[in-house]
């Protein structure tokens, strides 16, 4: 723990920090631009110099590890000097085109200019210039204001696994790119914005759209996959702009996917902004009242048994526990969270992230089993990179599924349960790597989950996890990877059959014999419609897909950004997100919507605001009495061992880019689909 | 910048490569050169063995992916070297590839008439090639045989202590299908002083008198 002096006061700081971590430490801020905390150290911006003594000339203070005994002056007049001479000369080359710059209001050199520039340049030679290179529907590039601090070079190499950046030429012809003409082909690159602390890249979608001081900032949660990652929603009169990550150690770090930040153009096409009701086979746009009055219609004296209730990928869990408390009112026990028909459900451990995503770190071992993580949860992917990267490669990762290519080692196991027999009969190779491993874990895919035999799958991957140590004192190595933000909350509040009721596929088969007359689709896109073409349909929506046509009366409902609401991420994390806007036209928040529908049917639930809706979910789950934080499940026994088919296991996710209403309406995703999707091209013909 | 520090136009760029079993044999030598997990170490050799190897001199992308591949490295790591370093070319060059001193001490013994009479010989101008594909010429920085200024390099051999009219002689000589003599053009040896030896005379044997000009050259 060596000690030293940064003006004066003493800090001591942990071995292998660098004198920059120690400056911070004494909260003195220092100007950089090619140091990330999250990136190698480079070194080459030369904007973090500090004077050290006993040195003969200024330390970049970022690459200088901090050592015993030093003393450090972070405002000397030789030390404002050294950072005004880099300053001038980050300057020579940049063009003075802020005004019309997309980085301007939230740039570092515009910034650190204020603190360290000239007020006029002495340099009067040419400036030179760059050409733009083309990076794809993300990333646009403006290459002249490169500063050369290599970020996304180190970003796309370390993080994202994509070897596409690199800084090719030399001297003063530099150019940061790719030198042949290539997209960057990674689920993360909208990263690179961020990383970026000039305008060489912006958001091609957000270009010439604000300002960032116009902007308002609400705090949120992404419901594009099950990660859960935080996100800032940046919204101007009335209209999302932008979403940006939040820092959460835990979950995303600082990334967030492409999906997580684009695909929110997608709120602006196809809304259900208000209420409709099917009149002689068409959809006809109707009030609130007519819209319920149709309901109570059909529902009034209804059977229970007739009636069932699908909650859908992306909704929250608010709204799930209010159509819940209805349907028991209803007298209803036909509802279901799993639209894919997946069987897990029992036991919260056996349907949970368990090791948590920030216990990827410790993992020495990880055995994947039909997820395609990288398009399934991004976020989770990298930091499986992370950890394979920080033990230079000691981290084995086994693939049993589909080949996708993860952007680390891995060792391809096979297609599908006869791989996971041989592992647990330990006749594997990789079985002597899980037994060799002290924190071995299992990652267990909806893939492998959403089959017939998913029983036995689960049963088989629990029992490699007992087998293999993978749940010993503290550490729970059973992972189960969702695809929906909201599947563990529903599994939470029990949004699940109940006594006697009917799980997804029976209801879907009831519909469509004519035993189940109601289905009730909150938010329900993704399943088989045409099994529903008898049934009376109520679908309650943001976004006009194959749910709202379906429908005989819509209830247009809020997007995950015009509501507050609480998601329970993979790992059991319930967070809660803030409305950034309102709701389009009529449409209202949904929890506030079945409130209401009860209330038409006289059947009104006990909840007038949603403090009262979360009290009740707090008494449905302990989950939710928590926030924040992933609590622990108890390890017991489930799954039914059984026979397993040998057919391989397929990646529910197959086009990253569109996977709910939201991501299929956005046209940037579409543009992603039509760049980075090998079958985009196929399917379009199809 | 010259053209040959960006990469060849697409029509120019053959569409496989692979080293010849002889370079491959040489490849393999050269990757073992290094200690384990440092092979991508090989990669600036191997760019070499490949422009050798390469109809024009030069290394065209499809090499350089070649070589990523060999050393399990990404491709981009490969392209910042080759673009990098200076001898390494981008585009094809002609079968004599004149890179003449232009900088400061060059410059000041007569480096001018030396491009001059590069010009005037081939009809080309800096950075371009004759049409029968024979000569590429351009400028380049200190080759760091300053003793010998002026010079210029032909592909992998030095010329020094160059006059218009010894220019001249070189590039008839090449343009003949004859290797010229390569090292000072002016009778002196290596980088002795150009009027002869001036110390340690006694011990040399060689007293006062002019060293005889055909003595093996050093290296330059």
């Amino acid at each position: 723990m060596p000690k030293l002096t940064v003006d004066g006061i003493e800090v001591e700081v942990e071995a292998g920090a660098t004198v920059l971590q120690a400056c911070e430490e004494a909260g003195k801020e220092i100007p950089r631009f090619c140091y990330h905390e999250r990136l190698s150290i480079a070194g080459n911006c030369r904007m973090c110099l500090v004077e050290m003594e006993r040195a003969p000339k200024p330390v970049a203070s970022c690459a200088m590890p901090a050592a015993d005994g030093m003393v450090i002056k972070t405002d000397s007049d030789l030390v404002k000097k050294a950072r005004n001479g880099v300053m001038e000369f980050l300057l020579i080359n940049h063009p003075l085109d802020c005004p019309i710059c997309d980085q301007g209001g939230e740039c570092d050199l515009q910034d650190q200019a204020m603190a360290y520039g000239f007020d006029s340049s002495r340099y009067a030679e040419k400036k030179r210039a760059v050409k733009d290179k083309e990076l794809g529907p993300i990333v646009k590039t403006i290459m002249t204001r490169c500063i050369h601090c290599t970020r996304c070079v180190r970003f796309s190499e370390e993080v994202a696994g994509v070897g596409t950046m690199g800084a090719v030429y030399r001297g003063e012809d530099t150019e940061v790119g790719p030198y042949i003409e290539a997209s960057i082909n990674s689920e993360l690159s909208g990263n690179l914005v961020d990383l970026c602390p000039v305008g060489a890249l912006t958001s091609k979608p957000y270009a010439f759209t604000a300002r960032p001081w116009e902007l308002k900032k609400t705090d949120s949660v992404d419901v594009m996959d099950a990660v859960g990652s935080n996100i800032r929603i940046d919204a101007r009169t009335g209209e999302v702009l932008r979403v940006l990550p939040r820092t959460n150690e835990d979950i995303n770090e600082e990334w967030i996917s492409d999906k997580t930040r684009y695909a929110i153009d997608g709120l602006k096409r196809q809304r259900l902004d208000r209420p409709y009701v099917r009149k002689d086979g068409k959809l006809q746009p109707a009030s609130w009242d007519e819209a319920f009055a149709a309901i109570k219609a059909k529902v009034s004296g209804l059977d229970g048994k007739k009636i069932a209730a699908l909650a859908g990928d992306t909704v929250d869990c608010e709204s799930m526990t209010a159509l819940k408390d209805l349907m028991g009112k209803l007298g209803s026990a036909n509802l279901d969270c799993r639209q894919d028909g997946s069987k897990i459900g029992g036991p919260r451990a056996s349907y949970i992230f368990n090791s948590t995503i920030a216990g990827i770190d410790e993992a020495d071992a990880c055995l994947i089993v039909g997820a395609n993580v990288r398009a399934e949860a991004p976020i989770i992917n990298s930091r499986l990179r992370k950890r394979w990267r920080s033990t230079a490669g000691d981290f084995k990762v086994g693939i049993i599924g589909e080949k996708w290519d993860p952007t680390y080692k891995n060792d391809y196991l096979g297609a599908g349960p006869d791989t996971l027999q041989e592992i647990l009969d330990g006749k594997n190779d990789f079985a002597k790597v899980l037994k060799a491993a002290e924190k071995p874990m299992i990652i267990v895919g909806m893939g492998a989950l959403n089959r017939e035999d998913g029983d036995a799958v689960l049963a088989a991957t629990r029992a490699i996890a007992d087998k293999y140590g993978m749940v010993a004192g503290e550490w729970n190595g059973f992972n189960v990877l969702h695809t929906a933000a909201s599947r563990v909350g529903g599994l939470d509040l029990g949004f699940v059959p109940g006594e006697g009721g009917l799980a997804t596929n029976d209801i879907l088969d009831g519909a469509a014999k004519g035993d189940i007359e109601v289905v009730y689709l909150l938010g329900a896109d993704e399943v088989d419609m045409s099994k529903l073409e008898k049934a009376f349909v109520i679908y309650q929506g943001a976004m006009g897909d194959a749910g709202a046509q379906a429908a005989d009366v819509i209830l247009p409902g809020a997007a995950y950004t015009e509501k507050n609401g609480t998601y329970v991420n993979t790992e059991g994390r319930a967070q809660q997100g803030w409305r950034a806007i309102f709701p389009v036209g009529d449409a209202r928040e949904d929890w506030a919507i079945v409130r209401a529908l009860s209330g038409a049917l006289d059947l009104t639930l006990p909840y007038n605001n949603i403090d009262a809706v979360r009290e009740r979910m707090v008494e449905l789950s302990p989950t939710f009495a928590s926030l924040n934080v992933p609590t622990k499940a108890e390890w017991t026994d489930f799954g039914k061992a059984g026979d397993m088919k040998s057919d391989g296991f397929t990646s529910p996710v197959r086009n990253f880019y569109m996977t709910d209403p939201i991501s299929r309406a956005s046209v940037t995703m579409a543009k992603c689909t039509e760049a980075f999707v090998k079958d985009a091209a196929a399917e379009k013909v199809a | 910048m010259s053209h040959l520090r960006r990469p060849a136009p697409k029509e120019l760029q053959p569409t496989s490569f692979a080293f010849t079993p002889e370079n491959q044999e040489k490849a393999k030598k050269i990757i073992a050169k290094y200690p384990e997990g440092r092979q991508q170490s090989a990669v600036m050799p191997l760019l070499d063995l490949a422009q050798r190897q390469t109809e024009g001199n030069w290394v065209p992308t499809v090499a350089m992916d070649y070589i990523a591949d060999m050393l399990e490295m990404p491709a981009i790591r490969v392209y910042e070297v080759a673009t990098f370093y200076t001898m390494y070319n981008l585009a094809p060059v002609g079968k004599n590839f004149i890179q003449v001193c232009t900088t400061t001490p060059c410059w000041l013994r007569g480096s001018a008439d030396v491009v001059d009479t590069c010009k005037k010989e081939l009809g080309i101008g800096v950075g371009e090639t004759t049409e029968d594909g024979q000569f590429t010429m351009i400028e380049v920085e200190c080759l760091g045989a300053c003793v010998n200024a002026p010079m210029m390099q032909i592909n992998d051999d030095y010329y020094e202590d160059l006059t218009a009219e010894s220019t001249k002689a070189i590039l008839d000589a090449l343009k003949k299908g004859e290797k010229p003599k390569t090292g000072p053009q002016s009778g002196r040896k290596g980088c002795e002083p150009i009027d002869g030896p001036k110390v340690l005379k006694a011990f040399c044997g060689c007293g006062a008198a002019p060293q005889d000009a055909d003595a093996s050259e050093g290296d330059a």
